[in-house]
């Protein structure tokens, strides 16, 4: 069953960047583009577990620091002829409130 | 509903421009290809090898059938286009079909040009051109033994070869002097000609034919002065014709070409033309290089970007014959207003030309020894000044300023040789998948191998490979565009935040025409870069603009934990500050504690929350970041001088120190380092960091440009001066020319062999003026900017981008 849990304002996440939800020994990130929008996928890029949260967010997607593969954010994939996929989660915004849903 | 573009030719270049419409503007159109030929889009450059039996039809294919399905893209084939109604906007094929379009493009490709004497279309006269040609050839051989190939150029004696290694007896006829006339000199011609023929193949030199003669089928050709060749097959090379017949028909401007514009488009609006159908600025290509950048000029046009411009390309040559050698690119023969540098080796089989102006390369002829090609290419395309390298120029890139690795010379390695350190690639895999997955840009070879994808410092041996793999047809930019995002290079996007004063990144992204909103993880950084050090004062510093290293003022580990350098100036340390370091390390559980090789202490393995904490913690003992993490200054090494050493002959530590409070803490293009020195025997290092001091008896030599990393460099000497005041002005000055005129992630060492080290002498040294503009303005702006306020405490206790630091939430 969905569990949407509450993790924070969209304004405490810089512009382009993210934050880390921990949960359990498991680390979420959670991203803000230019648009506003609001992705969640684990903190772990599927080529050498770097984490995605440090790296550099533009459009739907975000490079990894360690070696700069491109995640979409949107499904945790990585694009070009890289593959792999890292979990996601799905989020939604209430009035300016961050809800992450946790299965 | 979508709009409908119609592409006349399913050959590479206007492939080339489909594919890269699609990556630009997948949605914008229903695309219908109509191809003469009875194949999928093929790599016809490869066409040689396929004759000579070393690869198969299917090796050579580009896009094969479940390409087109994959992209929805329709492909007729083996329909020609016999009418185009430009009023109705409608195509007709004879395959019976009528479509209608809103764009169309044109990419007719050309014709092997055909003699028109008597007998020239008799069965067993041939061109050199698509697979059916090859198809002739190939069975011909089987059963026949005497070709004549008209012509000595390329593609004559790329055929001329083929056919030898299908058994045939081949002459080659050419009205020149020499051979390959548009690609050789005499003399390289000659040594041509020699090793063709030790390899079977004869020639007759300024021969004209008149006549080919035979019943039914081709037997003999007929020469102008009344000799005769017997020939059962005939392959007319002599050159090819941009295939106009469509065009001219309904009524498009032709001259030799389809007359284009620089957006590739024709004299009617809706249509484009792309290829060697066309003529741009009075000229026509023939190679397949010039191909690929007008594809993306074209695609960009097509999909309404509406930016950059074709302006012609500058071509290079390489002949695909085993065993031969050769290269030639620009003007090779010079006039009277040009110098040349030969080299000749008759017994080596070795022979180079550099044609020269002005210091300047004009073009090259190479043969027997092509490894360095790529690299006066490179030099004449980018206009490189000489002057600095002439004496060295000759015996190639091997030769120069390269102590360590001396590997930098792709096409003399072995197989095995591994390019990519950091990704492990090897030169197999780079040059596998170039030829397999059929690519031809530096970008491509990124994405499908790794290779150069990282630190970068193999870039030059992947563009070598793609130059070697694939000659002439590697379409080398002329000028590199920063990232994907745009066409624009380093240098003009800075030159536009200079002239335009944009002072922000959402500036720069819209005046200049960004084709993404907020660019990538290669380009953001760059431009952030630019505006802080064009505008100091006005422009704002993008922390999302940072790689995590530079924002989180730590260096990440491969496990996402962290480490920290503190300062120790000029390599001087206190029983204090090590107390505080060891202190700092028991208390958060630090196992690792490393020395560094610029005399500092890094601790490693600390988690990102406890960042301040520790900073908190060392900053009360007086420690600062130093700046492990960032394009800035890292370190400045020293020795004791001659406070306690017996040779020494200045205070080298006391310079050191002052160096290090000068620069620490400006943000540069690529890390930065110093050393000092107190005598000659240099125990500092300082003529591998990219500002040395060495001290001697009467003064202080400055060194730069030094490197000790990627490629060992040494330094060049700058220049003496006498007094420490003298010092720290040149090395401000040296610091701010680097920071407003290298590229962002351009170490000093690249820099200066770019840009030339007289260049840099004359603006520091020989012009006292600008040394002291310089040196005012790196002070300037590490006031403005306020960069010696200690980025650690702002974070640890000044509540600066605390966010960065502590969870979101934690749950569960």
């Amino acid at each position: 069953m969905a569990n949407w849990i509450e993790v924070g304002l969209v304004e405490d996440i810089p512009v382009l960047g993210a934050r880390v939800v921990k949960n359990g020994a498991n680390e979420i990130a959670i991203f803000r583009n230019k648009s506003d929008e609001i992705f969640a996928v684990n903190d772990s890029c599927p080529h050498k577990q770097g984490k995605l949260s440090q790296g550099i967010v533009h459009d739907k997607s975000v490079t990894c620091p360690l070696h700069n593969w491109k995640i979409d954010l949107t499904t945790g994939e990585a694009m070009g002829p890289d593959e792999g996929c890292t979990g996601h989660y799905a989020t939604k915004i209430e009035s300016g409130k961050i809800l992450l849903e946790i299965k | 509903m979508k709009e409908q573009l119609v592409v006349i030719g399913n050959g590479m270049a206007g492939m080339r421009t489909v594919e890269e419409l699609l990556k630009l503007a997948p949605e914008k159109y229903d695309i219908t290809v109509f191809g003469a030929e009875s194949y999928g889009n093929y790599n016809r450059i490869l066409l040689s090898p396929v004759l000579c039996g070393e690869k198969s039809i299917n090796e050579i294919m580009l896009n094969d059938e479940q390409w087109y399905i994959d992209n929805s893209v329709t492909l007729f084939k083996g329909a020609r286009v016999t009418d185009v109604d430009r009023n109705k906007c409608l195509v007709t094929a004879d395959n019976g079909l009528t479509i209608k379009y809103d764009r169309l493009l044109i990419s007719t490709g050309s014709d092997p040009f055909i003699i028109p004497i008597p007998g020239h279309d008799l069965p067993g006269v041939i061109g050199f051109r698509d697979i059916k040609d090859v198809d002739t050839m190939i069975e011909v051989s089987k059963t026949k033994k005497k070709a004549v190939v008209i012509g000595g150029g390329l593609l004559g004696l790329e055929a001329a070869n083929g056919l030898i290694k299908q058994g045939m007896d081949v002459t080659v006829v050419h009205l020149m002097d020499w051979l390959m006339e548009r690609q050789m000199d005499d003399v390289s011609g000659e040594m041509l000609k020699h090793s063709l023929e030790e390899q079977g193949m004869t020639f007759r030199m300024k021969a004209s034919t008149t006549e080919i003669q035979g019943d039914g089928k081709v037997e003999k050709v007929v020469f102008a002065d009344g000799s005769e060749e017997s020939a059962d097959l005939v392959v007319m090379a002599v050159g090819i014709r941009p295939n106009i017949q469509l065009a001219k028909k309904i009524g498009l401007h032709c001259e030799r070409g389809i007359v284009v514009n620089d957006t590739l488009q024709t004299y009617d609006p809706k249509i484009y033309a792309i290829g060697e159908c066309i003529e741009h600025r009075g000229l026509t290509y023939g190679l397949v290089a010039p191909l690929f950048e007008m594809a993306k000029v074209c695609a960009n046009h097509l999909a309404e970007f509406g930016i950059g411009i074709y302006t012609g390309s500058i071509t290079s040559t390489k002949l695909k014959v085993t065993g031969i050698d050769l290269f030639s690119a620009g003007d090779f023969m010079g006039d009277e207003t040009t110098e040349d540098i030969v080299v000749r080796d008759a017994s080596r089989g070795v022979y180079k030309k550099i044609v020269i102006k002005n210091e300047k390369i004009l073009g090259a002829v190479l043969y027997g020894d092509t490894i360095d090609g790529a690299w006066y290419f490179q030099l004449m395309r980018e206009a490189t000044n000489i002057t600095d390298i002439r004496d060295a120029l000759m015996f190639g890139q091997g030769h120069l300023g390269d102590s360590g690795h001396g590997g930098n010379v792709a096409a003399s390695m072995d197989d095995e040789t591994e390019i990519c350190g950091c990704n492990g690639v090897k030169k197999c895999d780079v040059v596998n998948a170039i030829t397999e997955q059929g690519l031809f840009t530096l970008d491509e070879v990124r994405a499908h191998t790794k290779a150069s994808s990282s630190c970068g410092s193999c870039t030059g041996l992947v563009e070598q490979l793609l130059e070697a793999t694939l000659g002439g047809d590697y379409a080398a930019p002329e000028a590199k565009p920063m990232c994907a995002c745009t066409d624009h290079t380093h240098d003009h996007v800075r030159e536009q935040i200079r002239t335009q004063k944009l002072m922000s990144i959402s500036d720069v992204y819209e005046k200049l025409n960004w084709s993404t909103d907020d660019g990538c993880a290669s380009c953001r950084m760059a431009v952030n870069y630019y505006l802080i050090s064009t505008w100091p004062k006005e422009a704002f510093d993008d922390p999302q603009s940072r790689f995590i290293n530079e924002r989180a003022h730590a260096n990440i580990q491969k496990d996402g934990t962290y480490s920290v350098i503190p300062r120790m100036w000029g390599g001087m340390t206190t029983p204090k500050e090590l107390r505080a370091i060891a202190n700092v390390a028991e208390k958060f559980n630090l196992d690792t504690v490393h020395v560094t090789g610029g005399q500092r202490i890094g601790l490693y393995g600390l988690k990102k929350e406890e960042l301040p904490l520790i900073w908190k913690d060392l900053n009360a003992e007086g420690l600062v970041s130093g700046h492990a993490y960032g394009k800035a200054l890292r370190t400045v090494k020293t020795c004791v001088g001659k406070e306690w050493c017996r040779f020494g002959t200045q205070d080298s530590t006391a310079i050191g120190i002052k160096l290090e409070q000068l620069s620490w803490g400006s943000w540069m293009p690529h890390k930065f380092k110093m050393a000092s020195s107190g005598c000659p025997r240099n125990c500092a290092e300082a003529t591998i960091k990219d500002f040395g001091v060495v001290c001697v008896d009467s003064g202080y030599e400055l060194h730069i440009g030094g490197n000790g990393g990627i490629k060992v460099r040494a330094t060049d000497l700058l220049t003496r001066v006498d007094t420490e005041e003298e010092v720290l002005e040149y090395a401000a000055a040296f610091c701010q020319i680097y920071r407003e005129e290298a590229r962002y992630l351009e170490r000093t060492a690249p820099w200066i062999e770019r840009v030339g080290f007289t260049y840099v002498k004359e603006s520091i040294v020989d012009n006292a003026e600008q040394r002291k503009a310089l040196a005012e303005r790196f002070k300037y702006s590490q006031e403005i900017t306020k960069s010696q306020e200690d980025p650690w405490a702002a974070r640890a206790t000044g509540g600066v981008e605390q966010h960065e630091f502590v969870p979101l939430k934690v749950i569960g």
